[in-house]
């Protein structure tokens, strides 16, 4: 552990402006939601009504989860905001421990601090610590930030230790998932999909209210935040269960660390084939890309499979509550309740495969900046079949990717009902009308990409842009115009479905593509 | 005799650096033609422009009769590249790569993959990440010198090769020359360019400041002569083109302009000469001083 304190000051210079941003990200929000609920719900009455509708719609309760106190406002912000802000610190989490452990150790660069007078842990714990440290800064200055807005201190507390909780349940996971492999991207991968079955176990969980399979939420580090009941009860001993694992995760990691050799995994590297198969761009396209599709699909099929179960649940939690089923009645029953579920579902499914598809794209700027672009295009390969080779990964890996979340809903709803021959296709249908929207997204990102190379990684932002002015423009009660930036405003929405957008979201789509392509043509290669 | 790259008057910005700057390069059919220059001189930029990675700003290149930007794909079917910085796919091994690299290019050459697999000592079933630079290098040279191609273009080739892997690259080099192709040969290591090239272009700032046979070269400069006369060496200091002399009873040191060694000569054995040892100028003597006339 020698020098430990070292690596640590080391990592806070290399992140000195990454983790202000996230501090203050986290801490902001925080601030800013408390204000923005208080203005909105300032009656006992608005929150009264606030919280039978908020418990009674099931898009709402896989969203954010259940909300347990109404008549506060504290309550109001623990159920809006309480879960991404898990969501979100668990993130940065993440990042910075596989940023500070294996992605240093794949460049070579622990090699060089391993050699001076350091201990075999001190890389592993100074990872640990900002990451963890910075999650309970967070979490305490949450808190702050509650109290000076004069909420009760003991709920403010354990809102706040919910969300650092969850940061070092992550920080833990990814102190694991960087001992396996030797690829940091292969440790971010592992460390997300876990993020993302922690948030679908709660989500699957919280869906039907009661009518639904709710044990399942203390399976899910997010679930637990929400089994604290900040503001409600404040049980604060539920976090003993993330502390329990953080402590037990990162034993286990550093007993791994003192196992095994500096650089590698404990997914030993093999050796290969002598001889190659590949001999075209696609081919060598499809071997870069075909995990990430297979993965994606995998993970998208099973968010299907999960919402698809919930939604029986939806429609039985109507008959259930009588009260609610005379609210949903003048709304179209029990069966509109299910169509808006789905609605919202398959709208969420589009924005998720949006990552994928950029993400697909973004391979053709990392090949280029690792040079890799180079050799294949000093053969006869063109630059415009280079770009497609990798581009056909976001159009058609896409539609995959999609019809495999599509694929998930309707097997399970559609055997639940005992219709799998009209849900299963209305399903597809339903998933599948998303994709122009998510290559409206793969065409900015390629546009940047041939147009402005430098600058493809803002093709992040344009994703989180969309997510954000999708999913909480109406909730902050952005101007319409804004909401329609977003083409994922445009898609019909399930059951209506018409082709007219889709016909335009399409164009919209080819237009960017084909600058994109053109401007990579005319372009020099750059690093 | 024809050109297998002729380059004229090459200008490549980048923002207020001006990489290339009225580059001229002539690179003959069937030669091996050493690129020298110190690091940042322009030799990678000159050799992206050539592959159409990147776009001249103004000037003209041919290469292999063809415009490098326009004709890429057709020219590239005709050449085979080694980039000076080889990074390889982390998860393909390196028989993978040659093989992708020598199918892209229309194939290549099994035996002489084999053969030359043998000659670098290199294992192909690695995975990429596994591979030390030198190594990386291996592959990307296997699969060049594999194909059969008219023109090979090698960016730093040996800068992490080990001295018996650099014996071995020059034996391939002398083979391809055998074989006829053309070799563009980028390096600083003199001591390769010596051995291999028939003809030599020194880049300084995106210029090109002096080209031609290493004898040419050598006839621009200074040959060092040592000498032990018969008697004390006299008229010396008034012969033009005799530098730093140092005489030291009947014994002489000094420096002679190449083109003037005959009337200096005859000096000398009109005196009578007894011992007489005289060397060439070394390619690093003429790059030094290329380099240090800029500074």
């Amino acid at each position: 552990m020698i020098g430990t304190w070292q690596l640590v000051r080391l990592a806070l210079r290399r992140d000195r402006i990454l983790l202000p941003i996230w501090v203050l990200f986290l801490v902001g929000v925080t601030y800013s939601t408390t204000t923005a609920l208080a203005e909105l719900y300032d009656t006992q009455q608005s929150r009264d009504l606030l919280g039978v509708t908020a418990n009674a719609n099931s898009a709402f309760l896989a969203m954010l989860g259940p909300l347990h106190d109404w008549s506060s406002l504290g309550g109001l912000v623990v159920w809006r905001w309480g879960v991404f802000s898990g969501l979100f610190v668990a993130i940065m989490a993440m990042l910075v421990v596989t940023r500070h452990t294996r992605a240093e150790e794949e460049a070579g660069r622990t090699e060089l601090i391993a050699a001076t007078v350091v201990g075999r842990h001190a890389p592993l714990a100074a990872a640990v610590i900002v990451a963890g440290g910075t999650s309970l800064l967070i979490g305490l200055l949450q808190a702050l930030a509650l109290i000076g807005t004069d909420l009760d201190p003991a709920g403010a507390f354990a809102f706040g230790l919910s969300t650092a909780s969850v940061g070092l349940v992550f920080t833990a996971v990814s102190a694991f998932t960087a001992q396996l492999s030797e690829n940091s991207r292969v440790s971010n991968a592992i460390a997300g999909g876990f993020l993302g079955v922690t948030y679908l176990l709660r989500a699957a969980g919280d869906a039907a209210g009661e009518s639904g399979p709710q044990w399942l939420t203390w399976f899910s580090p997010i679930g637990w935040t929400e089994h604290v009941r900040s503001f409600a009860d404040n049980r604060f001993w539920v976090l003993l269960l993330p502390l329990a694992t953080f402590v037990l995760v990162t034993g286990i990691s550093a007993y791994i660390v003192s196992r095994r050799d500096v650089g590698l995994g404990l997914l030993a590297a093999r050796l290969g084939p002598a001889q190659g198969t590949i001999g075209s761009p696609f081919g060598l396209a499809w071997r870069l890309q075909k995990g990430s599709l297979i993965g994606w699909s995998i993970a998208l099929f099973a968010v299907g499979v999960i919402y698809g179960s919930v939604a029986q649940a939806v429609g039985q939690m109507v008959q259930d509550n009588p009260a609610l089923g005379q609210i949903v009645s003048k709304i179209g029953g029990a069966d509109a309740m299910v169509d808006a579920f789905f609605a919202t579902v398959t709208q969420l499914l589009g924005l998720i495969s949006s990552i994928y598809l950029v993400q697909a794209v973004l391979r053709l700027r990392s090949e280029e900046t690792s040079f890799r672009a180079e050799p294949i295009l000093a053969t006869p390969v063109s630059r415009w079949g280079w770009v497609a080779s990798h581009a056909v990964f976001a159009l058609v890996g896409g539609a995959v990717v999609l019809a495999a979340a599509g694929l998930g809903l309707g097997l399970v709803y559609g055997v639940q009902t005992n219709d799998l021959g009209t849900v299963l296709p209305q399903m597809l249908g339903a998933a599948l009308v998303q994709l122009p929207a998510a290559w409206v997204i793969a065409g900015v990102a390629l546009v940047l990409f041939g147009l402005f190379p430098q600058l493809t990684g803002v093709s992040w932002a344009v994703v989180s842009v969309a997510l954000v002015l999708t999913l909480l423009g109406p909730a902050l009660q952005l101007d319409q115009w804004m909401i329609d930036l977003s083409p994922f405003t445009h898609v019909p929405k399930y059951p209506d479905i018409t082709f007219g957008p889709l016909a335009w979201l399409t164009v919209v789509a080819v237009v960017l593509l084909a600058a994109g392509f053109a401007g990579f043509r005319r372009r020099d290669l750059s690093t | 005799m024809t050109s297998a790259i002729s380059v004229s008057g090459l200008v490549k910005t980048f923002g207020p650096t001006r990489a290339l700057d009225d580059l001229d390069l002539d690179v003959r059919t069937g030669e091996v033609h050493g690129f020298l220059g110190p690091n940042g001189a322009g030799k990678s930029t000159a050799i992206r422009v050539l592959l159409g990675l990147l776009r001249a700003d103004s000037g003209t290149a041919r290469l292999l009769g063809g415009d490098p930007w326009k004709d890429t794909a057709a020219l590239h079917r005709r050449l085979a590249y080694v980039p000076g910085d080889v990074n390889l796919w982390p998860n393909l091994t390196g028989g993978e790569v040659i093989d992708l690299l020598g199918r892209l290019r229309g194939g290549l050459n099994k035996a002489r993959r084999a053969e030359l697999l043998e000659r670098f000592e290199l294992d192909p079933r690695k995975k990429g990440r596994t591979y030390s630079k030198g190594n990386r290098q291996k592959v990307a040279l296997v699969a060049a010198l594999s194909s059969d191609v008219e023109l090979l273009i090698l960016d730093e080739p040996t800068s992490g090769l080990d001295p018996l892997m650099e014996a071995v690259f020059q034996d391939c080099i002398n083979d391809e020359r055998g074989r006829g192709r053309t070799v563009l040969l980028s390096s600083h290591i003199l001591a390769e360019v010596e051995a291999l090239c028939d003809r030599v272009s020194i880049i300084r700032g995106g210029h090109i400041v002096e080209t031609g046979t290493l004898a040419d070269l050598r006839h621009l400069t200074r040959t060092s002569i040592s000498a032990e006369l018969a008697g004390p060496p006299n008229g010396l200091t008034d012969l033009a083109g005799v530098h730093d002399l140092v005489a030291e009873g009947n014994r002489v040191r000094f420096e002679v302009d190449s083109d003037q060694l005959d009337p200096v000569l005859k000096q000398l054995v009109s005196t009578g000469v007894r011992t007489l040892t005289s060397q060439p100028p070394t390619l690093e003597e003429l790059f030094l001083r290329h380099y240090e006339d800029a500074k």
